[in-house]
């Protein structure tokens, strides 16, 4: 077996440090290598195959810093199965883990731009990896815009983290929510309403955008509409997955298999496809 | 055509020469696969000599059927395809991925299960032979090597079988995948009669050639073989027009003519099952009852399954419609896209084995036509 080969679709064990509850139903989960050998540096947006035993497997994007490659961070909405036995794991016990797959985030062609992330719900767990970047290399990027639409207030992630980001130098963050309830004095609406509170610079500007595939659809119409070229505006895709590796053929959309030519796309290779019903 | 057969590696061997070949690779540590007849139908499976083929046995195939039929003479190989491909031995149809036990809380993984047989595949068609390159395509030469599909096919022995008839369902023309045998052999044979002529395709086919009872092929039987394949391209009936087809395809994705195929579509998943190069999987967990030792079983899987582009929230491809689409899509147009070939080798499998008797060929050009 070459060692890609076996990188790629070898399971190795690692330990579960800590378990933090996120939201009502999303939790992180920072894991360390269990035998030794140290994980596999990835990138932002990239994804690892997750292993709980006798479980069963599942692709969960890395939420954490690529800079601390010793440690990977998973943020996990509990949705069935194999995802609510992964975020109840307690600290101490064994998990496996496989990758990290897919294409990522293009920071470095980002530099000398504008970085806008626009994320919905847990969308914004793929994306974390690019905020960590960004304000480690503050100087190679000029503005951080963050725009972030939930549920409702529950739903929002990383909110400690979202109001010291919203407080760095040159970096603005935008929160939403669906549904606001009596206690919420933020903004309500679906996150494309945050634009009218921004002025892009739409030749200097590198979107990243995941969430729901409808809410997508929108914000990209929003980007094109200020003027963004389809190459400047990348989108991370979901589909199911049972290998990572583009073997099993579940993740197929049109021309792509998402794990292997993806998860990250420009929206260059997507136009064609993304509007089409059911592909 | 200045050669003499001798100088082709071309010999003619009885089928007392096939047997001792048989035997042959047999000693040499080989399962030898071959035709037999098994489920009412001609079905591949390990074989131990001659006897066990198929002697004076063909079958009759058409859209949604598929007969036995006695031939009037004994011929081995009177036949054209079976439901099965070679498929289920170099990309088997369940196979374990993860073993692993627990004790003390703690999981362990298992070392994998001893390497599979060394396989020697006789009676591979022309079409067979360019599904093998496809999954080769897939499963090796794309980032990289799948182990498992590798570890089966890195010493696979392949004996081929020109066809010499042909079943209303073929379309390997078309496909430009036959009917003769062009690359990916050791071996070629063309039943003559009582006999064969043997051409090799390998260094190790020569050899293999050598070690048994063989004359020296004329160069009138040589003809008589290239006459006998070229009788069946002119015999083939099907086809599918495959100019500029993968572009066609993709500009005919909202063609009204998905909904009619829809209402025929039992979305059964026959054809995915029966095609030669259909490569998906998915994987199955499952563990004793005190769930201290667990397995990870693959298993072929079909795009025509609601479940199978299920993520949170449910499928993608809810209709059969999508899922139809997807799979012809995949085979004539995506495939193009994904690995610069088709999906699809011309066999006709998909269209024999189709309870609702659907046919390939036609539904692409009545989807390229209503695009």
């Amino acid at each position: 077996m070459s060692a890609t080969a076996e990188r790629i679709l070898t399971t190795t064990r690692a330990r579960v440090i800590a378990v933090e509850r996120e939201t009502h139903d999303t939790f992180t989960l920072t894991v360390a290598p269990a035998d030794g050998a140290a994980f596999e540096p990835f990138q932002p947006g990239q994804f690892s195959m997750l292993y709980v035993f006798g479980v069963g497997e599942l692709p969960i994007s890395i939420s954490g810093d690529p800079a601390e490659a010793e440690r990977l961070v998973y943020t996990v909405r509990s949705v069935g199965q194999a995802t609510h036995a992964l975020v109840s794991r307690k600290p101490g016990e064994l998990i496996g883990v496989r990758g990290p797959f897919g294409t990522s985030w293009p920071v470095k062609e980002a530099r000398g731009k504008d970085v806008l992330i626009v994320a919905g719900g847990i969308g914004l767990a793929p994306l974390r990896p690019v905020v960590y970047h960004v304000l480690r290399n503050r100087d190679d990027y000029v503005r951080l815009i963050l725009l972030y639409g939930a549920r409702s207030p529950r739903d929002l992630l990383y909110r400690k983290q979202l109001a010291e980001w919203g407080r760095a130098p040159d970096t603005q963050v935008l929160v939403t929510v669906d549904y606001g309830g009596l206690s919420w004095r933020g903004h309500v609406g679906v996150v494309t309403t945050l634009f009218r509170q921004l002025r892009l610079h739409p030749a200097e500007t590198a979107a990243f955008i995941c969430g729901p595939e409808i809410m997508m659809r929108y914000v990209i119409r929003m980007l094109e509409a200020r003027g963004l070229a389809p190459q400047d505006i990348h989108l991370s895709m979901e589909r199911n997955m049972k290998c990572g590796a583009g073997f099993c053929g579940h993740c197929q959309m049109g021309p792509y298999f998402v794990c292997k030519d993806g998860p990250v796309f420009s929206y260059r290779q997507m136009q064609p496809w993304l509007d089409v019903h059911e592909l | 055509m200045n050669e003499s057969g001798a100088e082709r590696g071309a010999a003619w061997l009885t089928r007392i020469g096939l047997d001792q070949l048989i035997a042959k690779l047999k000693e040499l540590g080989y399962q030898v696969v071959g035709p037999r007849l098994g489920d009412g139908a001609i079905v591949y499976d390990a074989i131990e000599g001659v006897k066990d083929l198929p002697a004076g046995w063909t079958e009759e195939q058409e859209a949604g059927i598929y007969r036995l039929r006695r031939r009037e003479d004994d011929a081995l190989f009177g036949y054209n395809l079976g439901p099965q491909s070679w498929k289920r031995f170099l990309h088997p149809p369940v196979l374990r991925i993860l073993a692993a036990e627990k004790s003390n809380g703690e999981f362990r993984i298992l070392p994998p299960l001893d390497r599979p047989p060394r396989y020697a595949f006789l009676g591979v068609r022309a079409c067979e032979l360019a599904a093998i390159a496809v999954l080769d395509r897939v499963l090796l030469e794309d980032a990289f090597p799948e182990p498992n599909y590798l570890a089966r096919r890195s010493e696979l022995v392949v004996i081929a079988v020109q066809c010499t008839r042909a079943a209303p369902t073929c379309f390997c023309a078309s496909m430009g995948t036959g009917p003769g045998v062009r690359s990916g052999f050791d071996i070629a044979l063309t039943e003559l009669g009582e006999g064969f002529l043997a051409q090799a395709g390998s260094e190790r086919g020569r050899g293999l050639i050598e070690s048994v009872e063989h004359e020296p092929a004329s160069e009138d039987l040589i003809r008589q073989a290239e006459e006998a394949v070229a009788d069946v391209a002119a015999r083939l009936v099907r086809r599918i027009e495959t100019q500029d087809l993968a572009r066609r395809l993709q500009q005919a994705l909202e063609s009204p003519h998905w909904d009619d195929v829809a209402r025929r579509c039992l979305a059964c998943g026959n054809c995915t099952m029966v095609c030669p190069t259909c490569f998906c999987t998915t994987v199955e967990d499952t563990s004793t009852v005190p769930c201290d030792r667990v397995e990870r079983w693959r298993k072929w899987d079909s795009c025509f399954t609601e479940s199978f582009s299920y993520i949170h929230g449910g499928s993608v491809r809810t209709s059969v419609r999508a899922r139809y689409r997807q799979w012809l899509t995949h085979k004539l147009s995506w495939w193009v896209d994904q690995f610069d070939m088709f999906g699809c080798v011309g066999c006709g499998r998909c269209i024999t084995w189709c309870p609702a008797k659907i046919d390939l060929t036609q539904e692409v050009s009545k989807v390229v036509a209503s695009g």
